[in-house]
């Protein structure tokens, strides 16, 4: 650990054309385990282009060789480098070094919303249980000649869903778990949410899901405030194109007499 | 994947309003770490709100200059009482003369917006802090969302959705009729005209672009290939849907703007320009 101001410790990498923008960075890392922890300060150089996981593995090799990260690709597609910086949910791996002022201290915490289990790895085998809970794609018969069809403008919606990398930072911002621990019996997360919504909208699913999502996945708690499509690095409109449309379909299924009472005198044909 | 900690069943949390954070969560005592403005939107979205239902509730309950022929304003359309000025909605009953006729109609355009998937967000963030920002703690102890009544009524939408596209229609109307002169003759423009117009369309791109109505004409179907109008009529909605958040303010002050033209022109503060 540096104090601000002290000469940093790690090399730039300066190539063959001077130092390539680089300088030193502050960085306030939170480190510790379950028991307790802390922000603690580095200087650490940064070239230029990089991003913020450039620098945390910096300062692993150069300063706290037992700092824990969990990363991967180093590409966005993995979605393992999720952290905070700056006191927002982040993939460490897209955020470039380059949107901080050079003077500006970057603050690198674990996700709020799951129990730490060192510095800036957290336990996020609640999302897998609940994965784990959704009912599976359940297919109609194939067709006489052993095929399923359908049309590419059927599937758009439920592709967009698929290009989730489950980076858990929607799961991380979603204030109904991040703020209230409790609340993660009932509620599922965004994540799944727009999993249900995959499903339910899928044109080859025969399961309805509707009411489980209001009463086993916690559709109602969500209260649109939009987060979780703030901070997906894939762009996914979760809201607008997932979880509003299951809460619609909720409404069909629950709360709007007039379809309920097409679909039981059969003037409403399942689609 | 790492090798994971054994966890709690994480029940005894009084979340991050009360006493600090959960059990077994990396023990950090701000609300927040965020260093940009994340104040601002609610800020600016409740001084707007604010601003806004101040006026309309003043203007609804005025009961004076709300027609200056031929422009009737948005906030007493359709006008539906004996008491009302002018001539432009079928008067229906008497009520008593201390209810301003805005009162009987308001309920349908207050409902849709205060149910409007866009503003519940934007209430919802601003004045209940639920969260203010995003990765900022919210105050309250409890959150039960709109699981339970009265929130549970959100899901009425759909149903002041409908109601606002009758209104939507009166509003249309009333701006086809400012093309005729104080005396009842057609072919006149004035500025009054374009604004009530300009009101009507904004109004029609706020509903349409609802998310109910995203759905009631084609979100609700699996196979769009099997319903190639309702998959068009979808697309469409759906580019408009991109823009609700747009449409919903600009929408709402259009229709504070025109109330207050024809409050300006009923008072004698200013005259209409005409074009024709």
């Amino acid at each position: 650990m540096t104090e601000p101001g002290e000469p940093s410790i790690g090399a730039v990498d300066e190539g063959q054309g001077g130092n390539r923008g680089g300088y030193d960075a502050t960085f306030r890392v939170w480190r510790g385990e379950a028991s307790g922890g802390e922000l603690q300060t580095f200087t650490v150089p940064v070239n230029e282009g990089e991003v913020v996981l450039d620098v945390i593995h910096r300062l692993q090799a150069t300063q706290a060789g037992d700092l824990a990260v969990r990363w991967n690709c180093k590409a966005g597609k993995c979605g393992s480098c999720s952290a905070e910086v700056n006191g927002r949910p982040r993939l460490m791996c897209l955020t470039r070094m380059s949107t901080f002022a050079e003077d500006e201290t970057v603050t690198v915490t674990p996700l709020r919303t799951f129990p730490v289990i060192r510095d800036l790895v957290t336990d996020v085998s609640y999302n897998y249980e609940k994965a784990a809970q959704i009912p599976a794609f359940t297919p109609r018969p194939r067709d006489p000649d052993g095929n399923h069809r359908m049309q590419q403008v059927d599937v758009d919606r439920p592709q967009e869903f698929r290009k989730c990398i489950e980076c858990w930072l929607c799961q991380n911002t979603c204030h109904v778990i991040r703020d209230h621990e409790e609340n993660k019996a009932a509620f599922a997360g965004p994540r799944f949410l727009i999993r249900l919504a995959e499903l339910d909208m899928h044109p080859l699913d025969v399961v309805d899901r509707r009411d489980a999502a209001q009463e086993e996945f916690g559709l109602g708690y969500c209260n649109i405030t939009k987060c979780c499509s703030e901070v997906c690095p894939e762009g996914i409109h979760l809201t607008d194109n997932g979880i509003i449309p299951l809460k619609e379909r909720v409404v069909d299924r629950k709360y709007d007499p007039l379809t309920w009472l097409g679909s039981k005198i059969r003037r409403r044909r399942p689609d | 994947m790492t090798t994971t900690a054994p966890r709690g069943t994480g029940a005894a949390s009084p979340g991050h309003g009360g006493e600090g954070p959960a059990p077994r969560r990396a023990a950090i005592a701000a609300r927040t770490l965020r260093t940009d403005r994340w104040w601002l939107q609610p800020l600016l979205t409740v001084l707007a709100l604010v601003a806004f239902v101040g006026y309309s509730t003043f203007r609804a309950f005025q009961n004076a200059y709300y027609f200056s022929e031929p422009y009737i304003s948005p906030f007493y359309s359709p006008c539906i009482t004996t008491g009302c000025e002018g001539e432009t909605f079928p008067e229906l009953f008497t009520g008593p003369a201390w209810i301003s006729p805005a009162i009987y109609i308001l309920v349908v355009p207050l409902g849709f917006r205060l149910t409007c998937y866009y503003y519940r967000k934007a209430y919802y963030r601003s004045f209940w802090l639920s969260p203010p920002a995003c990765a900022v703690a919210e105050p309250h102890r409890r959150y039960t969302g709109e699981t339970r009544l009265p929130l549970l009524g959100q899901n009425l939408h759909r149903y002041f959705f409908y109601l606002g596209l009758l209104f939507n229609v009166v509003l249309t109307y009333d701006a086809v009729l400012a093309f005729r002169d104080e005396t009842g003759a057609w072919g006149h423009m004035g500025l009054g005209t374009l604004v009530l117009l300009a009101n009507a369309a904004l109004l029609w791109l706020y509903s349409l672009s609802c998310h109910s109505c995203r759905h009631a004409v084609g979100g609700r179907i699996n196979s769009f290939s099997r319903h190639p109008l309702r998959y068009r009529a979808w697309t469409l909605v759906s580019r408009l849907n991109a823009r609700h958040m747009q449409y919903a303010w600009i929408s709402l002050f259009g229709v504070a703007f025109a109330d207050f033209y024809v409050f300006l022109l009923a008072t004698g503060t200013i005259s209409d320009p005409r074009f024709f």
